[in-house]
């Protein structure tokens, strides 16, 4: 009996009889004796993407005296290191969703309705940078940028458009913006309410988290302090009026994407899920009425074990926190279900088909991993916007995974191997290390404002670059078996004429519209960013409606919150 | 066009290429100062410097705004380090003031230390006198406040703030590092923050303790630079200490003191560059290295001779 | 030689900062002084900058699509402000075509994704040799 719960207790770790035992001392002891021990071949280092070092052979020692319940357990049971779900991908396979946009919005929404035609399970919005920067396209800022990373919308007019003969009460929609988020949110609870849906209904995702812009992408408008009360509101809104929709996505993939190890993608982006908890939690909010609607967002780079551990080390630390230190009671404030992305940065421009394979097994990271969606990028990322064709491929890429290799069979079928629960552990330890660092700096915005993030991450990037020059890391067509290429993939070219049709439309709008509303409703939101108390949310749907435009309303805004200026880079 | 001549008709181009031969100590340079020589001595040389992170660029920022807002001219010298494993540096001072980089009133420059003792305080100098020959009403000199140099730098101006902020902790430890001495005003920026309050009553108490050679009140300037805030305190107290200095002493003592010390660094500068080039090429100085590694000798007895032996040839 | 030295800056409303950053960090490596203006810079800022800098080079990375906007914007000024002898060059998402046409407007070489610091090391070394000298 005593040897049954021994066995039970130490789970994964092999119980071996005595004679087994000696057995097993033996074997090894051999392998120590023959083996070669270099840490490297041909001068390419054993060191994951993010620089850890990788043994040549992992045992039961290296997963000795752990608690299999504890640790590891069950899927869609605490703590959910196997995943969130119980029958995970046998239930329902994740969502299939390429995040585009690009030109205006009667073009984005024929992209729409053909990616939808081929299978794809859900919508993901891409703005272009005037948009995501809070710059309507006539602004002189706009000029050369209108529609050319995604699509340009500059009042509810445009987003009438992109979802034109789209179902919002059947299509989920994730919209990837952060600064001006909260407006965009505005728009779409208009547009829903147009088409006859309650926000009620919808369904989908905003990214809506600045921290990481304040971090990585630096796409920010206001000063941390005022952009985390508009995040509070779309928590506390989407709480009380929207109870599908997920109000923030916290984004490890552009922390990752601007450099950091995937250690750091870790722990930076759970930092910023515990920042955000902790404010709306000072709001007042019960920590059980949001936390199941958090969701979190991921990269997936090119280590593939790394990254299958990083998911799993990341809900495990994801359930504790909730569970213990922020004391969640409701079992679905614990689970962390995610987004992922394979890594834009670990394409090349050279031998860009070589990217559909990259793309391949990030892919199978993924889906390995557990992950509830997934955006698989375009082989010819690197070089421009996705063509039709290669966003095809892509789509195509995730399918295959999903349906032809078999990984979706079984749930988890890594857990148990000593590697990949070794590296789990190590990728919660050195997280927990990092958070220990934070909460020595003062917590994330006193991080922020000391550069402590941003001078970490490119210290990483740097290094990185180093190691690729160095020879220490292989990409193949840009230090091993280059190729004198000249690249003969069709691009995708988006020509000026959008920016001059965007800038006659809200001529237009701006004539037509009904100005008087236009004033009434803006002054009220300037009057309630002035007041602490109130939640913007209720007037930005307002001035969404009078078809106040995102430039108009961020304006205002800029002018009670003030900007935010980059801190020194070194 | 000549570079002189186009700097003489006001063309930043050209004061931009001309510090830049001066910087770089090219064939001719003393030339050049010598001629513009004549056209400086007019501009107020105020110091600004203070630990890493105390909001130095910002502050610079912020009096540039309020001097050229008012007319003024103003000319700025932003220091950052040379890294010494490799030479080269990272200046990143323009990016906390690039709403100055339009500024026509306003020249803003970033000067690495590029390694050299002493040779930076005179590099310092120079642009400075350079800017003023230009037409500046007044030069901005940043500097980290941490080494030696800086504290020379900072010796060289008119007036010097130095800039704490609450985290930079205590004040005595500030005390040791020498910053507090080469102070007329203390600046204590992000005083919005928490332990604003006790740093200045800890700075308050210790200045008691710091030895004066005239009447000047130590003022303590409370600044928020991020939001504007208390930069006209700032800018009255750099008045205040300027109309000080001038009637605490005559116009013409001042100049004086002011020539002095220039030449002073001059013919420093000069010495400690044909001393170096000399030594570098003595075989007397290899000797006397193998020497003392040998153990036949040791560095001050060697010294003394070397001194002996150079001084004819540094007359020469 | 004088010391080289390089403005680096990112034009436009694009935020990703990786590329520059590590190209900083390498051409510091190099022994050179670089001089990073930061993000979102106008053109006028940019070249306003590298005059007062004295910089012999300006290096933008763009990685928005933007480019055929920000290269022609910036060379023009460095025209109509005397100060064409600033050589400019750059680096991000820029296709073959569109870098072609660049070089006829004088920006030099366009580093594209995959281009290693050292290659831009060596660029900017040898481009240094032969930039012109003026009288005084």
């Amino acid at each position: 009996m005593a040897d049954l719960m021994d066995s039970a207790k130490k789970g994964i770790e092999q119980v071996l009889s005595k004679s087994d035992r000696k057995k097993y001392e033996e074997a090894r002891a051999k392998f120590e004796e023959q083996r070669n021990g270099a840490d490297e071949l041909d001068g390419r280092k054993f060191i994951t993407v993010s620089g850890l070092p990788i043994k040549d052979l992992y045992t039961p020692d290296d997963v000795a005296g752990k608690d299999f319940v504890e640790e590891v357990g069950f899927p869609g049971q605490y703590p959910y290191t196997r995943g969130v779900h119980t029958d995970m991908y046998r239930k329902r396979l994740w969502t299939q969703r390429l995040f585009s946009g690009m030109g205006n919005a009667r073009q984005t929404n024929k992209r729409y309705h053909f990616l939808l035609s081929q299978g794809q399970m859900g919508l993901s919005v891409a703005f272009d940078l005037p948009t995501l920067m809070g710059y309507d396209s006539d602004h002189a800022f706009a000029k050369g940028e209108v529609g050319k990373c995604g699509v340009a919308v500059d009042s509810l007019k445009d987003m009438e458009i992109v979802f034109d003969g789209i179902d919002l009460g059947k299509i989920s929609t994730s919209m990837t913006i952060n600064a001006p988020a909260a407006i965009i949110l505005a728009m779409y609870i208009a547009v829903g309410e147009k088409k006859g849906v309650p926000s009620e209904q919808l369904t989908g995702t905003l990214q809506n988290d600045i921290l990481k812009e304040f971090i990585a992408q630096k796409e920010w408008v206001f000063p941390p302090l005022p952009h985390m009360r508009l995040i509070v509101d779309t928590i506390e809104y989407g709480t009380y009026h929207m109870p599908r929709w997920n109000t923030i996505s916290i984004s490890g993939y552009h922390i990752r994407e601007a450099g950091a190890t995937a250690v750091q993608e870790l722990a930076y982006t759970l930092a910023n899920g515990f920042a955000y908890i902790e404010a709306a939690m000072a709001r007042g909010l019960d920590v059980d009425q949001f936390a199941p609607r958090l969701s979190l967002f991921f990269n997936s780079h090119l280590d593939f074990f790394e990254e299958i551990a990083k998911y799993r080390a990341a809900r495990r630390i994801w359930a504790r926190r909730l569970k213990e230190k922020y004391k969640a009671k409701n079992p679905r404030s614990w689970l962390m279900r995610f987004h992922t992305q394979t890594a834009g940065v670990s394409l090349t421009a050279q031998q860009p088909e070589n990217n559909i394979v990259r793309v391949g097994w990030q892919a199978m990271a993924a889906a390995l991993g557990g992950t509830q969606s997934l955006h698989t990028n375009s082989m010819d990322e690197t070089l421009a916007l996705p063509s039709e064709k290669a966003a095809l491929i892509a789509l195509r890429t995730q399918q295959l995974v999903a349906l032809e290799s078999g990984v979706t069979n079984t749930i988890d079928p890594l857990a148990g191997s000593y590697f990949v629960e070794s590296l789990t552990d190590q990728m919660e330890e050195e997280t927990e290390k990092i958070f220990n660092e934070i909460e020595q700096l003062g917590g994330v915005l006193a991080g922020i404002d000391k550069g402590y993030f941003q001078r970490e991450i490119a210290k990483s990037a740097y290094a990185y670059q180093k190691q690729v020059e160095k020879g220490e890391r292989i990409v193949v067509g840009v230090n091993k078996y280059v190729m004198d290429d000249k690249v003969d993939i069709p691009l995708l070219e988006i020509d000026d004429s959008v920016e001059t049709e965007q800038c006659e439309a809200l001529r237009q709008l701006r004539q037509a519209r009904d100005n008087a509303k236009v004033d009434s409703t803006l002054a009220e939101l300037k009057a309630a960013c002035k007041d602490e108390s109130k939640n913007l949310m209720p007037y930005l749907v307002e001035c969404s409606k009078a078809y106040v435009t995102l430039g108009e309303m961020v304006d205002v805004m800029r002018e009670v919150f003030g900007e935010y200026q980059e801190p020194p880079m070194f | 066009m000549g570079l002189l001549e186009r700097f003489e008709n006001g063309d930043q181009v050209a004061l931009a290429r001309i510090i830049s031969r001066v910087e770089n100590r090219r064939t001719g340079y003393q030339d050049i100062l010598a001629r513009l020589y004549a056209h400086a001595g007019r501009a107020q040389r105020i110091g600004l410097t203070g630990p890493p992170g105390a909001g130095k660029s910002s502050l610079v920022f912020r009096l540039g705004e309020l001097l050229s807002a008012s007319g003024k001219k103003v000319g700025i010298i932003a220091v950052d380090p040379t890294s010494p494993f490799t030479g080269g540096a990272l200046l990143g001072d323009r990016i906390r003031m690039q709403d100055l980089s339009l500024d026509p009133n306003i020249f803003i420059r970033s000067m690495a230390t590029r390694g050299s003792t002493g040779g930076l305080a005179e590099a310092t100098r120079d642009t400075t006198m350079v800017m003023d020959a230009f037409g500046f009403d007044l030069v901005l000199i940043e500097t980290v406040g941490v080494g030696q140099v800086e504290l020379d730098i900072a010796r060289a101006c008119d007036s010097v703030v130095v800039v704490f902020v609450p985290e930079s902790g205590d004040a005595v430890q500030a005390m040791k590092a020498g910053l507090m001495e080469i102070a007329d005003i203390y600046c204590l920026n992000k005083a919005d923050r928490d332990g604003a309050e006790r740093l200045v009553l800890e700075l308050q108490s210790v200045l008691g303790l710091r030895q004066r050679t005239n009447n000047w009140e130590y003022p303590i300037i409370q600044t928020q630079a991020i939001n504007n805030i208390g930069i006209d305190d700032l800018w009255q107290a750099i008045k205040n200490h300027r109309e000080f200095c001038q009637s605490d002493t005559s116009p013409e003592d001042r100049q004086k003191e002011r020539i002095a010390n220039d030449l002073l660094t001059i013919v420093r500068g000069k010495v400690d560059r044909r001393l170096r080039s000399v030594l570098r090429d003595s075989e007397t100085f290899e000797k006397v290295v193998a020497d003392i590694l040998a153990g036949s000798t040791n560095p001050y007895s060697a010294a003394e001779r070397l001194v002996a032996e150079l001084s004819t040839a540094l007359t020469s | 030689m004088d010391k080289i030295r390089v403005l680096l800056a990112k034009p436009g409303l694009d935020g990703h900062d990786r590329g520059i950053k590590v190209i900083a960090a390498a051409l510091r490596d190099a022994g050179m002084e670089v001089i990073y203006t930061g993000l979102r810079q106008t053109p006028d800022k940019i070249v306003s900058a590298a005059i007062q800098e004295d910089a012999q080079f300006i290096g933008m990375s763009i990685l928005s699509g933007a480019h055929m906007t920000l290269f022609p914007a910036v060379a023009k000024l460095l025209k109509e402000k005397g100060a064409e002898n600033i050589h400019l060059f750059g680096g991000g998402i820029v296709p073959d075509q569109d870098a072609a046409k660049l070089e006829e407007i004088g920006v030099g070489r366009i580093f594209t994704p995959g281009a290693t610091t050292e290659e831009i090391v060596t660029y900017i070394r040898d481009t240094a040799r032969d930039l012109p000298e003026e009288t005084l």
